[in-house]
């Protein structure tokens, strides 16, 4: 499976030329590009979701012709590394020397946290797949969308599905010990107890943990184990679950980045049988899902994920709101206040509104993992259309707690 | 009770997969005085050529001994036409091979993608060791067999062949050695070859215990820092008794100090430094 | 004396340029540029004093460097104001680097260099764990940077030239300590540690001195970092960020002061500005130190000094690079 040829220089280079072609050959006067600009990782341990998100938002602008609403598209994609300095100088690089109409991006919550002060002073709009729940609650900034989810936009209805349909009672919860796990579990857990359930272990493995049999050798008596693993760590994560016979024990419940779509083709027996709840599903019915999973089928040779599905998304919005403003597009104030009114149905995660802090309200996909035809598949069992980011809560009543944390909501069922 | 036998079978099975990693290592460090900080970097390509084979059908042992002949091809070329440039200069060494791991993530990030991998077991091998409540894999201790069987061939080439007495002498005393003859030069590139080798051997092995993915090399790395450290530098007696303690202080000090995680391993690393730099078994580095 | 005028006149010519940097590049995307590389540089000077001139090479010094820029961080979301918060950073930071520097001087050689990256490991599990205190990987936001004689260093115009004064406060002082008495003890015990104990010099202590030196100007600039990203999060004392210190530092030159600097400006403009041309340049990162370090192993600078004086054949002479360093 080799990487495709990046094609963003070609783009590029077309635009460009396109842009420096003197007057008397464009056909009419022509606005100056729209310039988008990707903040992602190329190099480093996230390569993997920082590729997709550039073949996501690829292959939407390869769709549209790199032309959105009229407007030519200049594309430029700039590789962070995967840290916060990084982060902060490539938006520096694209606001100040590129001067991007929008940014996607970035790819992490540390790089996310580390330059949402900076689009705000600089009055450029967002639209980022990175969980960090804060950034569209306490810390909410008019200049951040995020057409992903939150760390537990997904996982509340993991709790409720499990509580409710599965009738689990005793759950045990584990994930990586940094901000998207602690936040992940927490969702789960405070929708889960809710509704008669109780969390009686909460497992936190470091980022950075060769082997999880210590971990999966401490769970003991419950009726399902919700796992928030991400990047590469799910992979072995659910190999060691069955290879220490707990899979045949203990159901395995996980959030979107432990099943991923675009995971599927490196995981094999060991997670059939495995529920996930996911905002997007590379099954759902709409055209412009069609058109997307075919294209990258034949273009990356993968089946596509939420890291690609979140930018193409993001491109479908930022297409609404060049649309909605027409001539004005390049007020990049107008512009973020006109994303936070998009409201699309045709996207590859079916129906698309933003509320009043920039997150995505959406359906939520509640999944089996199956084999069929020899493939692996995640297929949908059920859905939960309309989705906020605050469940089925009162919004103030939640964010006036504190954020979703290690210790937030208590455990107090532990044994 | 269940809990305690499986971290302690998982400790062993840990160190038999470390001794393959910190093996190469050791022999490198004591007989040329460098720690290779492109070791890691071995194991993590050795995996992927390893994924490779696999992919094409070969044999899953056939597939492990081919990347480590490959790697160690890869490691004796390294030697000979870089690391010999600097012959006598231990920092630039250390230097170059850290230059090399920055190299070879790339290389593997671009050839073989960000995604994970994990090969299946052996199909001869999977199913597990159902004992007094105890459900463990069977691949792994058949890892800790494998490890055996590797450290005593190890042991036999050292202890037993004139190629072995030769890279004692080295190791004791690399200018003395020159002097009565003994191409200390070429033995550098041989062991660094081997090492190379058995680090790459050890990654395919692991594969379908640790699954193989970028940044792997930089979580390997350390681990055979420490074992080398712990065990003495340049003493295969070392490497081999400081993998299974080091397998043990990671389960059970992951098990029963989760909050110590990162501090649990590099804090016993830092008191042998200080305390006793030589390690359990070796000599000291001067 | 014929070599002084045109290193003087080197000298002036960068001063000027360096002084009037903001006129005659446009875009503040690449002021912005210029104080990295700066800020980076006094880093790698400070690495250099105990790598280049002590002989021992660290891979901890990311430690030190993020335990400024947290302390600051954290104080000055606790309320404290800046003079305050960045006095506490340094002092704290003198503090660990004493710690480190007892436990790891009881070695040299490859046995510091692991003792130091043991350490500096430590801490960076400790900042990444112990988030109740350092926020975990979420990091710790800044909200403002200090005024400076009451003039706000918010642009990047004017955070470039307060970090261009403390980069000359800090090549000033390094010139100064290598010229000094101790700077030439320092260089003793770099090249012949028994001699030096034997002519009654207390080798630990010039060491030792030399870590706290070394150690408070890595805080120095872990303070400009954090003020120039106003962020920090635990990657910055990960053991990747101590290899490029000290890739700045060995490709550069180790017993120069224009070393460091080189190699700060290499890393920083690939790591920043090539990658927005060059995919790979990761790769082409490792590649240039490997040959960096093959072809010219006590660094870019002396490497090119000797093949503009003998040319191309130099290369091929061998360089002694012991662990003793390069005698000025």
């Amino acid at each position: 499976m080799k990487i495709q040829r990046r094609t963003v220089l070609k783009g590029m280079l077309a635009a460009s030329a396109a842009v420096a072609a003197p007057p008397f050959l464009r056909a009419q006067a022509q606005p100056a590009p729209f310039k988008i600009g990707l903040l992602t990782v190329k190099t480093g341990p996230l390569a993997q979701g920082g590729n997709q998100m550039e073949q996501g938002i690829l292959t939407f602008l390869a769709e549209k012709n790199n032309t959105l609403a009229g407007r030519k598209i200049d594309f430029i994609s700039a590789d962070t590394g995967g840290n916060p300095a990084g982060a902060k100088t490539k938006a520096q690089e694209l606001i100040e020397r590129d001067k991007v109409n929008i940014i996607l991006g970035p790819l992490a919550a540390f790089e996310l946290l580390a330059i949402t002060d900076y689009v705000r002073d600089n009055a450029t709009p967002l639209m980022s797949i990175a969980a960090a729940e804060d950034v569209t609650q306490r810390k909410a900034n008019p200049f951040v969308i995020r057409p992903s989810a939150t760390s537990a936009q997904c996982c509340h209805a993991m709790g409720d599905y499990a509580a409710k349909e599965l009738k689990f009672k005793r759950a045990i919860t584990i994930s990586e010990d940094f901000a998207f796990g602690y936040e992940q579990m927490a969702g789960f857990q405070h929708v889960f107890e809710d509704n008669g359930g109780k969390v009686v272990k909460k497992l936190w493995p470091p980022l950075v943990t060769p082997d999880y049999t210590p971990y999966i050798a401490q769970i003991g008596n419950a009726d399902c184990v919700f796992n928030g693993f991400a990047g590469s760590n799910p992979v072995k994560f659910m190999r060691a679950y069955a290879d220490l016979g707990v899979k045949y024990k203990i159901p395995l419940l996980a959030g979107w980045t432990a099943m991923d779509d675009a995971l599927l083709k490196s995981l094999s027996d060991e997670s059939v049988g495995v529920i996930s709840a996911a905002w997007y599903s590379s099954e759902t019915n709409t055209p412009s899902n069609k058109r997307f999973v075919e294209a990258m089928q034949k273009n990356y040779l993968t089946l596509p994920g939420g890291y690609s599905a979140g930018m193409y998304v993001a491109g479908q919005c930022v297409e609404a709101a060049i649309q909605a403003l027409g001539g004005k597009a390049d007020d990049r104030t107008a512009l973020a206040a006109a994303l936070h009114k998009v409201s699309l149905t045709d996207t590859p995660r079916g129906p698309v509104k933003f509320d009043q802090y920039g997150n995505v309200i959406g359906d939520v996909f509640i999944r089996r993992c199956e084999r069929r035809g020899g493939q692996l598949v995640n297929t949908v069992i059920k859905t939960y259309p309309g989705v906020s980011q605050f469940w089925t809560y009162d919004e103030k009543a939640f964010l006036a707690n504190p954020v979703y944390s290690r210790d937030y909501p208590p455990a107090k069922n532990l044994e | 009770m269940s809990l305690w036998l499986t971290l302690a079978v998982n400790s062993i099975a840990l160190g038999g997969l470390l001794f393959l990693l910190s093996a190469g290592f050791s022999l490198i460090f004591g007989l040329m005085r460098i720690p290779n900080l492109m070791h890691g970097s071995f194991f993590m390509l050795g995996a992927y050529f390893g994924v490779t084979f696999l992919e094409r059908g070969l044999d899953f042992w056939l597939a492990a001994l081919l990347s480590g002949v490959a790697m160690a091809l890869i490691g004796g070329l390294i030697e000979r036409f870089l690391l010999k440039r600097l012959s006598g200069q231990e920092l630039p060494q250390v230097l170059l091979t850290l230059g090399f791991s920055f190299i070879i993530a790339d290389l593997c990030l671009m050839i073989w993608t960000g995604d994970p991998w994990q090969p299946a077991t052996p199909a001869e091998l999977r199913g597990a060791l159902q004992i007094a409540g105890l459900f463990f894999p069977l691949y792994r201790l058949v890892i800790v067999a494998v490890a055996v069987v590797v450290a005593i061939a190890l042991w036999l080439l050292v202890d037993w062949t004139r190629l072995g007495a030769k890279i004692r002498a080295g190791v004791d005393d690399a200018p003395i050695a020159r002097m009565v003859g003994i191409p200390v030069s070429r033995l550098f590139t041989l062991v660094f070859a081997l090492g190379a080798g058995l680090a790459a051997f050890g990654g395919v092995i692991g594969a379908p215990y640790l699954s193989v993915y970028p940044g792997m090399d930089a979580e390997m790395l350390p681990l055979a820092l420490i074992v080398v450290i712990l065990g003495g530098i340049g003493s295969l007696v070392g490497a081999f008794v400081g993998s299974f303690v080091i397998g043990f202080l990671y389960n059970f000090g992951q098990a029963m100090f989760p909050d110590l995680a990162y501090v649990i391993l590099f804090l016993p690393m830092v008191l042998v430094l200080v305390l006793r730099p030589q390690g359990l078994f070796g000599r000291g580095v001067s | 004396m014929k070599r002084r005028v045109p290193r003087f006149a080197a000298i002036g010519v960068a001063a000027v340029l360096l002084l009037t940097l903001p006129s005659w590049i446009a875009n503040s995307y690449y002021v912005n540029i210029a104080s990295q590389i700066l800020l980076w540089a006094v880093a790698a000077l400070a690495l250099n004093v105990l790598v280049g001139y002590g002989g021992l090479v660290s891979l901890g010094h990311a430690a030190l460097f993020g335990t400024a820029g947290y302390t600051a961080a954290l104080l000055l979301q606790a309320g404290h104001g800046h003079f305050a918060a960045d006095l506490a950073a340094i002092a704290f930071t003198l503090l660990v680097s004493a710690v480190f520097a007892v436990l790891s001087l009881r070695s040299t050689g490859i046995i510091f260099l692991m003792i130091t990256l043991a350490l500096g490991q430590i801490l960076w599990g400790i900042a990444y764990r112990w988030a109740s205190l350092t926020q975990g990987d979420n990091g710790v936001n800044v909200a403002t940077r200090p005024q400076l004689f009451g003039i706000s260093l918010a642009t990047a115009d004017a955070f470039y030239y307060a970090v261009l004064a403390v980069f000359v406060l800090a090549a000033i002082s390094m010139a100064i300590f290598v010229g000094s008495p101790f700077g030439a003890s320092l260089r003793g015990t770099r090249d012949q540690a028994r001699r030096m104990n034997a002519l009654g010099y207390n080798v630990w202590l010039i060491r030792f001195i030399a870590f706290l030196f070394s150690g408070f100007w890595t805080g120095v600039a872990g303070l400009l970092f954090v003020y120039y990203n106003q962020f920090i999060s635990p990657q910055i004392m990960a053991l990747q960020t101590s290899a490029e210190i000290l890739l700045m530092v060995i490709s550069g030159g180790t017993a120069t002061l224009v070393g460091p600097i080189a190699g700060a400006a290499i890393v920083v403009v690939m790591k920043n500005v090539i990658s927005a041309y060059v995919e790979r340049w990761n790769l082409v990162l490792g590649v240039i130190f490997v040959l960096i370090i093959s072809f010219m192993p006590d660094g870019l600078i002396p490497g090119t000094t000797r093949i503009w004086r003998h040319g191309w054949r130099a290369l091929r002479a061998r360089v002694a690079l012991s662990r003793a360093g390069r005698a000025p």
